[in-house]
């Protein structure tokens, strides 16, 4: 990972609250200072309604935060960038839509059209394993083959970063191992810049280069764990001692917060 | 085939009716004789013209209130202020019966067409308003927030998805809407017109006194009815198709 890669995400003393229906505002994440390399794959894990799925919305551009500040490249980010990915927790199809068609609705509204949207569409159909399944709609498709789906449809404008919430988390255990195997696949070839919330610690180990603690709400970080894990990693690694060993540090953390 | 069938059914318990109640042609005429005189009144030109009439003034007014139904709809379905604020007089306005007001709108609007077209909007503008509105509002938040993460315009998002998302909503209310039409332009022509299959009825029924001739209007405007909601259903499964 070069300093120079693409992708790298700067979240400096960022706040965020929502309005209620007092005249209080909830807190939801409370100075969050956080770096992503380029190329870097972070997770984030945390308890319930800690703002972990807010703070990809503030990345993704989705929410201005209250204060603080969120940069792509230098760049601050103040509305959905092109250059993001976003997957969210449900595929959110358009089910009247066939796969390929979904997959090519983001280059559809950027204006991207004929040859070179199929090709896009067919290409990143392809890198998630779904070309069988182009002409399918999504109600024939089972939760996994639409949770590709949607993961080709990030994939289509060839972001620089990909952020995932809890992508994986209505799949079974298996079928989310698969996918977590599939998706460090991808990372080897793309190399793009990985944010993904999760509340797994298995998981949040096996995919992230750094695990990133989250506190109860209102959210802020309180611990950046480097994961002691060479890439490309294998499940069976999970039950080496040092990945143990993360996962006590990573428990300790979340129970520490909850005490 | 069913609908055949019980077509043919329904023609042989009329016929029945009449010969077991011995009913005379001018309180009840047999089906072979509504049929034969069917016939002539359309060789003969004498529908026709009023036949013409109702078409015109159905499609204008279901085109009219179609329209209106659906742009009232999108901001009701939008906008909960809009919402607020127009719902309690949309909702008099229906309940105030169609045969009441048309006297008073024959009134301003005159005896010719636009008073038609006037009375079978504002019955057709009700049902397609609701259903556009209902639809609207079924759109799934989600789909709307990835619209927002790809930059969908505010023309892209109601284009790709609350179009697309409305769509079998909307084609309830214009199901029935279509339908409503025909009993509009039919009760603006009963309020006062020249012409037009609501005014044959009333001719056959008094002045003419051709008991075949009203029930063969009858049937012709049961016609209308059944093809121009075919019409709206064929164009509905082009447009889901099409989504």
């Amino acid at each position: 990972m070069s300093a120079t890669a693409r992708g790298r995400i700067e979240l400096a003393d960022l706040s965020l609250s929502f309005p209620r229906r007092d005249a209080a505002r909830l807190p939801v994440l409370d100075a969050i200072n956080l770096t992503v390399g380029g190329g870097e794959i972070v997770t984030l894990i945390g308890p319930n309604g800690c703002g972990k799925s807010s703070l990809l919305r503030v990345v993704a551009g989705l929410i201005p935060p209250d204060s603080g500040s969120a940069r792509l490249d230098e760049q601050p980010i103040v509305d959905p960038d092109p250059r993001i990915g976003l997957v969210f927790q449900e595929p959110r199809l358009l089910p009247w839509r066939s796969v390929a068609a979904n997959v090519g609705y983001p280059l559809e509204l950027a204006g991207v059209q004929g040859v070179e949207r199929a090709e896009r569409v067919s290409g990143a159909l392809h890198r998630v394993g779904l070309t069988a399944a182009a002409d399918s709609l999504p109600a024939q498709l089972s939760g996994g083959m639409r949770q590709r789906a949607a993961l080709a449809r990030a994939l289509v404008r060839e972001p620089d970063v990909l952020l995932l919430d809890e992508p994986f988390s209505a799949l079974d255990s298996m079928t989310r191992d698969r996918f977590n195997v599939e998706l460090l696949a991808l990372w080897e070839r793309l190399r793009t810049t990985i944010v993904v919330v999760t509340h797994s610690i298995p998981e949040a180990i096996f995919l992230g280069h750094r695990v990133v603690v989250l506190s109860s709400r209102p959210g802020h970080v309180v611990a950046d764990i480097d994961v002691p894990l060479a890439s490309p990693r294998t499940l069976d690694e999970l039950d080496a001692a040092v990945v143990s060993a993360t996962a006590r540090e990573i428990r300790a953390h979340l129970e520490t917060d909850a005490a | 085939m069913l609908s055949i069938l019980g077509g043919l059914g329904f023609l042989i318990l009329w016929k029945l009716v009449v010969v077991v109640g011995g009913y005379p042609p001018f309180i009840l005429p047999p089906p072979e004789v509504v049929a034969s005189r069917l016939v002539t009144a359309w060789t003969s030109g004498q529908i026709g013209p009023h036949a013409w009439a109702t078409l015109v003034e159905v499609a204008l007014g279901f085109g009219a209130g179609a329209a209106l139904g659906l742009v009232a709809g999108y901001g009701l379905g939008r906008s909960s202020i809009v919402a607020r604020v127009v719902s309690p007089y949309l909702v008099a306005a229906q309940a105030t019966p169609i045969l009441a007001l048309a006297p008073v709108l024959a009134l301003w609007f005159g005896p010719g067409l636009l008073s038609k077209v006037v009375i079978a909007a504002l019955i057709v503008f009700f049902p397609v308003a609701v259903s556009a509105m209902v639809g609207i509002r079924s759109v799934d938040l989600g789909l709307l927030e990835l619209g927002r993460s790809l930059r969908a315009t505010r023309r892209q998002i109601l284009l790709t998805l609350e179009i697309p998302a409305a769509l079998p909503s909307i084609f309830g209310g214009l199901r029935i809407g279509i339908t409503l039409a025909v009993v509009g332009a039919i009760v603006g022509e009963w309020a006062g017109a020249e012409r037009g299959l609501g005014v044959l009825v009333n001719i056959a029924r008094g002045s003419l006194f051709d008991i075949p001739l009203m029930f063969a209007t009858l049937v012709t405007i049961a016609a209308f009815g059944v093809v121009l909601y075919v019409v709206v259903v064929l164009v509905e499964r082009r447009l889901v198709r099409a989504r």
